[in-house]
């Protein structure tokens, strides 16, 4: 089957599919007469990471953390305000119009609702061959044939091309959407939480689609969701995001069984296991996430933080390899370097009369 | 092509479509009248407690909808009870009639169409008596809503009224129920529950209207309000499926530590196991509307019997375990209009044998607490009794 959908050999020479630097999106907020920007809401402020050919990355965080903006700006589905996007050795945001539109077909989404992110006017047969059509995946002579292979690929029967998607059920239309993005002959899908709008029977049957035509196709996806068990079971890697920063990233076996940043670890705690003996050792996070246009100074966390130091409130944790190949960004983890630097800042800030006032968290 | 032909038969003529419109007429204003006619008596409404241990007993509860594609029976013979000072989760699908279950109690369904037409739904009243709720009337059921059986939404975003402060919101349940407090007694009532659930100023939030808000908070206003009056049961329909997992874990804390704080019982509804594993003290597991299996949490959880509960358990992916491929459960729910005469879940199940496709399965109690609706365990418990549903042609 795989051959048969013009899957791209993977260029040898470069593992990484995907390439993203200190990737920044800044939405900015207008006053209401003049237009004048007075503000920027950080909805990513620095996101950098690598996803490897036909692997998995998960990305967690709680929902405004910047998850579904950090992988619609990957897309560039909007545009970035600084930071760059490798895609297969190309820089996305360079390319022509021209140039994007043979791009675009090989990077594909998937929307968390599949009740509003299909027509609910076109057949299913159109809503999935429209865009094969329109980018000429394949001769129109083929065209038929290959909608039909495609639908069978992801549990589809052929007649149901002629219906409408409003008389499917939730699980169906999510099997569509996938159909719809596989019909191009992906390489990369951002899977913007496909299963959270889903029955937890349903949601099975998802994922293991999911898996079955990444190992079919060779597809790299980008994962994410809310949900941390989902992650964990479909991951090779993770990323946790934390108001519009990455705070840790380690593949899934390493950073499940031995979190690194208390944001992490309090995340970790707080999934509800289906089993009455395990009396959790819960960590619960007091308050909720700040507002992204006003993030705290110093460790974003900081005013949640079980174990927040007085360094945590001025200097900006930087962004290292702990371990080899786990990542984090927490004073906890400094060595003699960076401890230097991050007195630095505390002096700094001192000085210059910033200090942050203590708000009493609700 | 089996299911082109399927799809024609659920096509309506304009003449069956006239006819079953006629007959739902018929029947909910015979049900309507009925309703109105057990209301004028006390004696009609007022029955006894099995065990006077119990908060709640459901016996038997129909729940249906006379829908213009006809009647949706979409809760059908459900029995279970909750006890005092207990927590009982009821999980499924969705679809499967445990927000019915729950709308059903409170009589919040949505009349004529939706109407309560068999068994009982017995309430405590604790002196000794009790009411069955399915034809107690409105002014009777106006003074329980909210002060003894009280609710918590799934969504704290639209349960709130926009246009009102939350001071104002939290006052409202509080002078309902207790005309006589003055209005400083009512404000120092309120703001008494906001510190409750956790808000700590509580000042500044009785002037904020909901829009101000993050969704953690609206949902603790939402169980202030829930709590105002000390019900003796609290309903939560997935008080925690819109939050996030930080803010699930603060939520689903407070509701524990309160109801021990208040000593009421709570039935949470949610079809997350592991709310529900965290929670619970007993589960009761729904499927297309019926009880399919009812014990404590640890005889569900570490041994689940009926193959749904056994299916549910192996789909949702657990951190820890790591498995290659999730297990499904084949097919879907059976359609809620024509609901089959065997067992509702023969067609999806890996474990059925021949007598699944006889009568449906009755209940049967293999232990003190457990109880389960499958031929398997024929021969390892004792029979209760089938589930009995309504003939809607007979009413």
């Amino acid at each position: 089957m795989a051959e048969n959908l013009n899957i791209t050999a993977p260029a040898a020479e470069n593992d990484n599919i995907l390439e993203v630097r200190n990737l920044v999106k800044w939405f900015p907020i207008k006053s209401s007469f003049f237009k004048r920007t007075i503000g920027n809401v950080k909805a990513v402020d620095g996101v950098s990471f690598n996803i490897k050919r036909r692997q998995t990355m998960g990305l967690v965080g709680e929902s405004g953390c910047g998850k579904s903006t950090c992988g619609r700006t990957i897309l560039r589905l909007q545009d970035k305000t600084a930071g760059d996007v490798i895609f297969d050795g190309q820089d996305v945001f360079a390319l022509s119009r021209e140039e994007l539109r043979k791009l675009r077909p090989r990077m594909q989404l998937v929307f968390q609702d599949p009740y509003s992110s299909l027509s609910p006017r076109l057949p299913v047969g159109e809503i999935i061959g429209e865009a094969v059509r329109e980018h000429g995946i394949v001769e129109p002579s083929e065209y038929d044939e290959y909608i039909t292979r495609v639908m069978d690929v992801c549990g589809l029967p052929s007649y149901y091309k002629e219906r409408y998607p409003h008389e499917f059920s939730g699980g169906q239309r999510q099997r569509i959407c996938i159909a719809r993005s596989l019909a191009l002959a992906p390489d990369f899908i951002v899977c913007d939480e496909p299963v959270s709008a889903l029955d937890v029977s349903i949601q099975a049957q998802i994922i293991n689609l999911l898996k079955e035509l990444q190992d079919d196709f060779g597809l790299t996806y980008l994962f994410i969701s809310h949900d941390l068990s989902v992650v964990e079971h479909i991951s090779d890697t993770v990323g946790v995001m934390y108001l519009g920063s990455m705070v840790e990233y380690a593949e899934t076996e390493k950073i499940f069984s031995n979190p690194l940043n208390p944001y992490t670890k309090a995340l970790f705690s707080a999934i509800p296991i289906p089993d009455p003996d395990v009396k959790l050792n819960r960590i619960i996070l007091k308050g909720s996430i700040p507002s992204p246009a006003n993030p705290p100074a110093g460790c974003k966390f900081h005013t949640r933080c079980e174990q927040c130091m007085e360094v945590c409130k001025y200097a900006v944790p930087s962004w290292k390899e702990v371990e080899p190949g786990h990542f984090c960004a927490c004073h906890l983890y400094n060595d003699a370097e960076d401890t230097a630097r991050a007195e630095e800042a505390v002096k700094e800030a001192k000085k210059s009369g910033q200090i942050t006032v203590d708000k009493e968290v609700l | 092509m089996a299911e082109k032909g399927k799809k024609k038969s659920s096509y309506i003529s304009g003449k069956e479509s006239r006819k079953i419109s006629r007959f739902n007429r018929r029947v909910t204003r015979k049900l309507e009248q009925q309703r109105a006619d057990a209301g004028k008596d006390p004696a009609l409404y007022t029955v006894k407690m099995e065990d006077e241990n119990n908060v709640v007993e459901f016996d038997n509860v129909c729940t249906y909808f006379f829908t213009d594609v006809g009647t949706v029976k979409a809760v059908d013979g459900v029995n279970f009870n909750v006890p005092r000072h207990s927590t009982v989760g009821v999980v499924g699908e969705s679809g499967c009639g445990k927000s019915v279950t729950s709308l059903s109690l409170m009589q919040l369904l949505a009349r004529p169409s939706g109407q309560t037409v068999g068994g009982q739904i017995r309430f405590n009243m604790g002196d000794g008596t009790a009411i069955n709720i399915v034809n107690t009337p409105n002014s009777v059921m106006e003074k329980i809503r909210g002060n003894r059986i009280s609710m918590i939404f799934q969504e704290p975003m639209t349960s709130l009224n926009p246009v009102f402060r939350i001071g104002e919101q939290v006052d409202e349940v509080t002078r309902l129920h207790n005309p006589e407090m003055s209005d400083e007694d009512v404000k120092a009532r309120t703001l008494e529950m906001l510190e409750l659930v956790g808000i700590a100023n509580k000042e500044g939030v009785y002037n904020m209207y909901p829009h101000e808000l993050s969704g953690g908070m609206r949902q603790r206003i939402c169980i202030a309000i829930a709590l105002a009056c000390s019900p003796t049961l609290i309903i939560a329909d997935e008080p925690t499926t819109a939050l996030d997992v930080t803010i699930q874990a603060q939520i689903l804390d407070l509701l524990q530590n309160l109801k021990d704080k208040l000593n009421s019982s709570i039935m949470l509804i949610t079809h997350d196991l592991g709310v529900v594993a965290g929670m619970a003290d007993y589960v009761v597991v729904m499927y297309a509307g019926r009880v399919v299996e009812k014990g404590t949490a640890d005889e569900i959880f570490h041994h689940p019997m009926h193959p749904y509960t056994i299916g549910l358990m192996k789909s949702k992916p657990v951190v820890g375990k790591k498995v290659d491929k999730l297990y499904n459960i084949p097919g879907s729910v059976p359609n809620p209009v024509e609901m089959p005469d065997y067992c509702y879940f023969r067609d999806r199940c890996e474990m059925r044998c021949e007598e699944c496709s006889g009568q449906y399965p009755p209940e049967i109690k293999v232990s003190d607490t457990h109880v389960v609706s499958c031929y398997r365990y024929m021969k390892e418990g004792e029979v209760i009794k089938y589930p009995q549903s309504v003939n809607v042609e007979e009413l």
